[in-house]
Formats: C-alpha cells, structure tokens, sequence
C-alpha cells in the first residue's frame, strides 16, 4: 500500500543547501593543506575548510585550544588575525593557486549522515558557521585532518589563569602572534614539551625550565626538573610554580608568568564520531582514534582521516612532512574512489612510538592526591566529586545516602560508562565542551577500577561541535514547510486532547504554532 | 504477591518497582543497556500532563518525591508558559483551561511582568500564562533516583541483561528469560518504551507502539531566570538549575527497531531550528552558546495516548507505554502500575481509556497508513 504521511515528522521536509562539494577537507594545517592541493590537482573541486581565525570569546573559554588567557588584545581584530594567518601558514598559497575553494574563519559544527536513526536526509550535509551566521553543505567526501587538541591533566592550580596547553601555545606565538607571556615552564619532557621549547626559542620566549613525573633527556641551556611533581602555582594568576620531588624533597620554586602543559596532545576525533566512523583506543596513538587503512580511509565510505586526528605520533610531532604526506595519501584514496586516476601512495606511516597512555596515567596518579583538586574547571567538579558520583555542589542532598555509593559500587553494577557518570557528576558537561578534562575524566575512571583506559568507552560527542550563540545558529532561512509543519512535540492531536474526551476516529496533526512571531 | 519482575529500567519501570518495594513487593528491574538511558533520561524534564487521568496524582506527588526517594531530582514547581504572538497565547490559555477545569489555577501575565519573571523575552512578546501547577526536573539525576531507591528499599535491578523469551503456565508468566539466566515471576510489568512491541509479540500479544526519534539543543549556563519552566514558540524545556537553557520540538524522525538494541539516536538539521526558536524565544540571551544536543527514541501508540492495562491472558502481565510522555507521569505511572499489579486496579484514576483492548480492530498495517514508518528521500534512495 502506499503509505501514509506524517507532516510533523522529517518526511518530505528540505533542509537548504548553499553549496554541494565533490570534496571537503576539514582543517587547514599540514595534512589539510596538503591534502586539499593533491586532491585539487588529482581533479576534484575541494572545499577546505578552518576555524582561525576563532573569535576571541571563544579562546576565553579554551576552545578549541587551551589558551589560558595569555592571548592579547589583538586576536580580537579578526581582520588582522586572518592576515596573520596566512602569513603563517604559507602552504595556504599552494591552495589558492590550485583553485581551493578556502574558507578561513568557519567552523565545521556538524555533521549529519545516514543512519539507523536518520534516514530522511538526501545525502551527507555538514553544518558550517562563522560569527554571523549558520548553513549547510552537502559533501560527497570528506577528508578530516582536524588535528589535535590540548590534553588536561589537572594539578594543584591548573585551573588559574596562566596555564596553557601546548597547542594554545604554539597558536599564541606563531599562528596568532599574539601572546602576552614573558617567561614559561614547561610541563612535559616528551615531544610536545621539545615542541614546544622549539616554539618558545624562536618566538625568543624566555623558558624557566622543563618539569615532568619522569625521567627528562638533558637539553642544552635549559633547566630540567625529573621526576617531580607540581605542588602548586603561586598567585592569584600564574606568578611561579612550586615543584617537589614524589618523597617531597627538592622543594622549589620557579618564577614564570605562564605554564603550558605540553604533556602531550590528543587526536581531535569529535568529527569522526559525528560522521558515524568506527574509532578504537589506542595508547601509543594518544587515546581515540578512527579506525582507517594505511590511506586514510575510515569505516566509512568517503570519509578519510589524515595528520594527527588519525593518531599521534613523536615524529609527526616534531616534523610536518609526515602531516602532508599523510594528507596527500587521504586525498589520492579519495580521489581514486571518485574514479579519477592517481599516483600510488605513497610510503605507508610510522608506527607510533611511546605508550603515551601510561605516561598520562603516571601524571595523574601524580597530583590526584587531593580530594579538592578541580577536574572539571567548567562545573567546578572536584576529584572527590567524579570519585564519589556525588550530585553538583548547588543541590542540595543527603550526604549520608553516598557513604556506600561511589564509583566502585557503581562500577559493581556494570562497567564504568563515562557518559553515566558525566550525568550524575557533570563533569565535562560544561561550556569547554569537555576539551579540559574528557581524557582525564576517562583515565581516572579506569585508574579508579585498575582497568585498562581502554575499558572506558568513548563518551559520545554531540553538535555543534564548537559553542554557537543563538543569534548565530539562528540566522538562516528556514524552508516552508519546516515552519508550516512544526509542532513542540509530535502533533498528535488526541494527545492533546483532555483524558475524558474521546478519541476523534481519523488522526489529526496540530500545527497551529507557527508562524510564531511574525503574526 | 511474592516476585515481580519489570521489564525495562526507564521511568514507568523504574518507578513501578520503587512503589512495589514500598508494597513490600520483591521486584527485579530487569534493563537491557544502563537505567534511564533512552527516552526516559534524554527529555524536556516537562512534569505537567493536565490532559492525563494520572495529572492529579502526578501534581500530588512530584513536591513529594526528593523526600520519598532520598536522592535530589531537581523538581521545581510552576511552570511560564510564553506567547511571543496572540495567536500562540490563546493556544496557550486553551491548553490551561484543561487544567482549571480540573481545579488547578493559572495566572494571566502582560508583556511588563512577563518579563520581570523571564528577562529574557523581548518586549514584543503578547504575554505568558503563569501556571499554579506543574513543573520540571531533572530527567538523569531523577533516573538514578528512582534506581537508587529501587535498591535502597531492597528491589534488585539488573542491568546489561535482555530479555529472550518466557515461560508461562496455567495462563500465568511464571518465568522471564533473558541472556543473563531466567527470573521466575509470579507477575510482570511490560515497560519496555518502543521495545514494548517486541516483547509482547514473544507473547503472541500485539502492542501497536512505533518508533521516533526526536531532539533538544542546550546552552551554556545563564543566570538563572525564577521560574526556570518557562517555554513556548513552539519550543518546550527549561533552564536547569545550573542555568543552562535545554529546549526541544520540531520534526521527529519514525525509526525501525529490528532487534532488542535501540540505536545511538542522532541530530539533524532540526536542531538548527530549534535553535532558532529558542532565540525568537529569549532575544535578550540571544549571545548565549549552544553546547550541545542530543536525540531520544520514542514510542507512540496509534492514538498517541498511554496503554496501562492489566492483560487478562496471561492474567500477571500489566502493559505500561507511556506513548512518549513517561517521565514526567512516572511518579504517579508508578504508584498505578504498582496497584494493577497488586490489586488489579487503580483507585486513584480512571484507566478505562488506556486500555490495550481499544486496538483490537486496528488494521495490520496501521504504522504504513499513518506515514509512522522510516521517509527515505527519493534522492538518496536513487
């Protein structure tokens, strides 16, 4: 039979599109660039699309990179920040010349595919924003080469301003130049840590010294801290860190104006997980990442990852090469499943190198010590809190009820599930989007039961991607029907109806709420 | 009365076994993922169902249930209902009439005072309607609620476990099956939300429920407004009691559920326009950040009205689709259920109309005819 029509469902509802693209990259650092040239000239029409410059109210809430107030004034020229850009990123050139459609200052909030749940769509949409306003793309393929983010981990005092991350960092003095800081620590003596002293020493920053929970190879001219901890930071903003040995000797103190917690970094896969792409934890690639062949093809079919959203490696940290050759492997496979003919690919990438995971866990069961040191800085969730699943500080609640619940008598009941414990805590539901303290939350729920931090699967990551205003993703032009059609909830009209009437013997809809204020 | 088992670990579930145990009733919850993790935990919060023979005792309850399970909920009284025009007013006050006709009050507001209780409306709107009744709580923290109680009054809940058949006897369920081993029952609660079809049907018993999805955005924290309630223009939610504005409405998607796992349940452009009138809503927060959304799955029954029904054959099973407006009713869905479990009736509300009967002679194909099926649009079915 025919079926019948629900007009307050999806069905038959259009959704505007302002460009239909063969091929868009997401990011336009190394592995983006270079993908989205190769792909250009291998044939296809390429969309590249990145974020900076963001608006400064943005980096004030460290999004997308822990900036830790250090940014000065000058990011709020969004004009003279996009210069900056492109000064910086001269790759960027090759992309105008192979005739990239570049769009610098917009956000990829979203995707939208097919799935068990959402059907109706005509294909493939990706939702893009800048500071005006909102709309939609539709996408044969994509390729992600979003990147990496900062890693939190929390000691005492990370919550004050001054505390960086190595990817705010890096974007502070080169990207934006706009850093305000004089002096720096370095926390982490791996490869984001030697990163960013690379960083430091050609913007000619001052480096106070370099400061991790293990062993740190000697660097030339620079003061190194082995195997200590940090006790905390002096001022009201960052004015000196305090450091001791684990046994508490070798008290010191070291005068800096801004810490950046160059630990490590993480593969930003927030996009992946919207696209519906199979993703895995994996220690030595820096926690989750997709699942893809040697080319960058993911689970799923025309959605390619490149750079370090794919996984973090030590040389790909230290060295672009491996980013563009990665992101000219995504566009060939991409270009290939086309149909266009393409060069072979190139060499297939480096394993990974350190079990980034363990160093993680050994920072943390470093300064996890103490019941109030902040974990989610946005909810002002403490780890005694996320440990004890205790409700939010502003309800109020019978304490005595959670002296025999915490997160071992939840773990009793089932695994531990990130996205449960967010719930009943908070932490990580706050307007950073969980980018301070996702990887932590996860380490310490495993640390909690002695798991592996695999065990803990990955909480879901949810539209828009990066905090909108309102007025932002409300500037659009909604279709018709969209509007004639809409009701607050499913428009059955019995349902509406008072119990002691009686059912009308045909459905009917209720649509009478819009137009809403034009009337 | 001596065991009870209730399928499926939602709100309508969770709470009949909180008000069995306080019957004194041993209970099992038997859930196939985590408590409250589908529809009953991913909602409006919306605790306001004057249109149910259950609003009384939902009205009743609700100021009641901090106290009742001895974990917070987040309940807060009164709701603002919003009319940015005329036109959305008087639906507004068609809709209130419903409850005063029950004995419940409201309160007429002009745009100055509208906007003394809700800063954030614009000076353009018609007015609201101030309810003396109703009110919203926290859909996850009132979940784990309920679950906690369950187990602090000494019900079992057994998640990670799906239910694979049953064995009956005598006319009667004497056993439920799952993959985690075989309860044995001397009666069961059926409260499975879309799933309720599937598990009926290994009774030979036909449940018309289908199923939709159906999503909310929510901001960033905002200072917060007095009655946290307050929605319209389409769009229903709340502020939390953090701040955060948490607002839903617009095209549902009709899903298939082909096995006894509910799909990740995922945003759409929809979301946008949510947005949209969240922001024709609240002009003056018009800065204020979405940072996140979510989606739900939904069940609804062909009139898009509960089945809370005590079967006759098999003569222990007790039917309980909410038909997409569980959490709310759950406290005094619940307190029902219980009393159709134990003394085959309500005696507090009139279930006449719920009953599952009232399908016998619905077509087979009733989901085809009304359109509640999955829409695939021509240009990717080609």
């Amino acid at each position: 039979m025919v079926a019948g029509f629900d007009p307050t469902s999806i069905a038959r509802k259009n959704f505007a599109v302002e460009d239909h693209v063969p091929l868009v990259v997401i990011g336009a650092g190394p592995a983006g660039i270079a993908a989205a040239v190769e792909a250009a000239n291998l044939g296809l029409r390429v969309m590249l699309v990145d974020e900076h410059p963001v608006a400064s109210a943005l980096m004030g809430i460290d999004v997308p990179w822990m900036f830790g107030e250090r940014m000065s004034a000058a990011v709020q020229n969004q004009g003279r920040m996009l210069e900056h850009i492109v000064a910086a990123r001269p790759a960027l050139q090759a992309a105008f010349d192979a005739g990239v459609d570049v769009r610098l200052g917009v956000y990829a909030w979203s995707a939208f595919v097919e799935g068990p749940t959402s059907k109706a769509l005509p294909g493939p949409m990706l939702g893009l924003a800048d500071e005006e306003r909102a709309w939609f793309i539709r996408f044969d393929r994509i390729i992600v080469a979003a990147g990496a983010r900062d890693l939190g981990l929390a000691f005492p005092g990370w919550d004050k301003p001054g505390v960086m991350g190595a990817n705010g960092f890096a974007a502070a003095t080169s990207l934006y130049g706009a850093f305000t800081g004089r002096r720096i620590a370095i926390l982490g003596g791996g490869a984001a840590g030697r990163e960013t002293i690379r960083q430091a020493q050609a913007a000619g920053i001052e480096i106070a010294g370099v400061i991790d929970v293990a062993p740190i190879a000697p660097i030339q001219g620079i003061p190194t801290h082995p195997n200590h901890r940090i006790t905390g930071v002096t001022g009201t903003e960052v004015e000196a860190i305090t450091i001791a040995r684990p046994d508490g000797t070798g008290a010191q103190t070291i005068a800096c104006d801004t810490i950046v917690l160059a630990v490590d970094v993480v593969p930003t896969v927030e996009m992946f997980d919207l696209l519906a792409c199979a993703t895995k934890f994996n220690g030595t690639s820096g926690g989750w990442v997709p699942v893809t062949d040697p080319t960058g093809r993911t689970s799923r079919p025309g959605v390619y990852a490149a750079g370090d959203c794919a996984g973090i490696t030590d040389a790909a940290l230290a060295n672009p090469t491996h980013a563009e050759a990665a992101g000219r492997r995504a566009a060939r496979a991409a270009a290939r499943d086309a149909g266009l003919s393409a060069p072979d690919d190139l060499a297939p990438p480096e394993p990974p190198t350190p079990d980034r995971d363990q160093w993680r866990r050994a920072w943390l069961a470093a300064h996890a010590t103490t019941p109030d040191l902040p974990i989610c800085r946005c909810e002002e969730v403490p780890l005694e809190d996320l440990l004890g699943v205790r409700p939010p500080r502003y309800l109020a609640y019978d304490a005595t009820k959670f002296e025999t619940r915490d997160l071992r008598s939840l773990a009793a009941e089932g695994p531990v599930n990130q996205d449960q414990v967010k719930r009943l805590t908070r932490a990580g539901m706050g307007p950073c989007q969980g980018r301070r303290c996702r990887e932590q939350v996860q380490a310490l729920l495993a640390m909690q039961g002695n798991q592996a931090t695999a065990s803990v699967p990955m909480p879901s990551y949810r539209a828009p991607l990066r905090p909108l205003p309102l007025s932002v993703l409300a500037a659009f032009e909604e279709s018709p029907e969209v509007k004639q059609e809409w009701t607050a909830w499913f428009g059955i009209a019995a349902q509406w109806y008072p119990h002691w009437e009686k059912v009308p013997d045909d459905l009917k809809y209720e649509t009478r709420w819009n137009p809403g204020v034009e009337e | 009365m001596s065991h009870v088992v209730v399928i499926g670990g939602g709100a309508t579930g969770l709470s009949t076994a909180f008000w069995l145990r306080r019957a004194g009733v041993a209970v099992t919850v038997i859930e196939k993922g985590i408590v409250g993790w589908e529809a009953s935990g991913r909602n409006g919060g919306g605790a306001t169902h004057a249109v149910s023979p259950l609003f009384a005792e939902e009205q009743r309850l609700w100021p009641m249930m901090d106290d009742l399970l001895g974990y917070p909920t987040e309940y807060q009284r009164q709701r603002i209902r919003i009319g940015l025009s005329r036109q959305q007013l008087d639906l507004i006050l068609e809709g209130v009439t419903i409850a005063r006709k029950q004995g419940f009050t409201a309160q007429e507001l002009d745009n100055k005072f509208l906007r003394e209780l809700v800063p954030f409306v614009s000076e353009h709107a018609a007015g609201g309607v101030l309810l003396e009744y109703g009110g919203h709580a926290n859909p996850q923290r009132t979940l784990q609620a309920y679950a906690w109680a369950v187990q602090d009054h000494g019900g079992t809940i057994q998640q990670h476990t799906t239910v694979t058949g049953f064995d009956q006897a005598g006319g009667n369920i004497t056993a439920v099956r799952t993959d985690q081993g075989t309860f044995g029952c001397d009666a069961v609660v059926m409260a499975a939300g879309p799933h309720t079809a599937q598990l009926a049907a290994k009774l030979g018993i036909r449940v018309p429920v289908a199923a939709a999805r159906a999503e909310m955005v929510v901001t960033e924290p905002l200072p917060l407004i007095r009655f946290g309630g307050a929605d319209g223009n389409g769009v229903y939610g709340r502020q939390t009691l953090r701040g955060n504005l948490a607002y839903g409405g617009g095209p549902h998607e009709w899903i298939d559920l082909p096995d006894a796992t509910t799909p990740r349940a995922v945003n759409s452009p929809v979301m946008q326009s949510v947005a949209k009138r969240v922001f024709e809503l609240f002009p003056k927060v018009a800065h204020a950040r979405v940072i996140r959304s979510w989606a739900g799955v939904i069940e609804n029954t062909p009139d898009g009205r509960p089945i809370l029904d005590r079967l006759t054959g098999p003569d222990n099973l007790v039917i309980a689709s909410m038909s997409s407006v569980g959490f709310g009713l759950s406290p005094a869905t619940g307190h029902a259920v219980e009393q159709l479990v134990t003394q085959g009736k309500c005696d507090f509300a009139d279930l006449s109309q719920l009953k599952l009967s009232r399908f016998d002679t619905l077509a087979p194909d009733w989901q085809e005819a009304a359109g509640w099926v999955p829409w695939k649009s021509e240009e990717s079915a080609a």
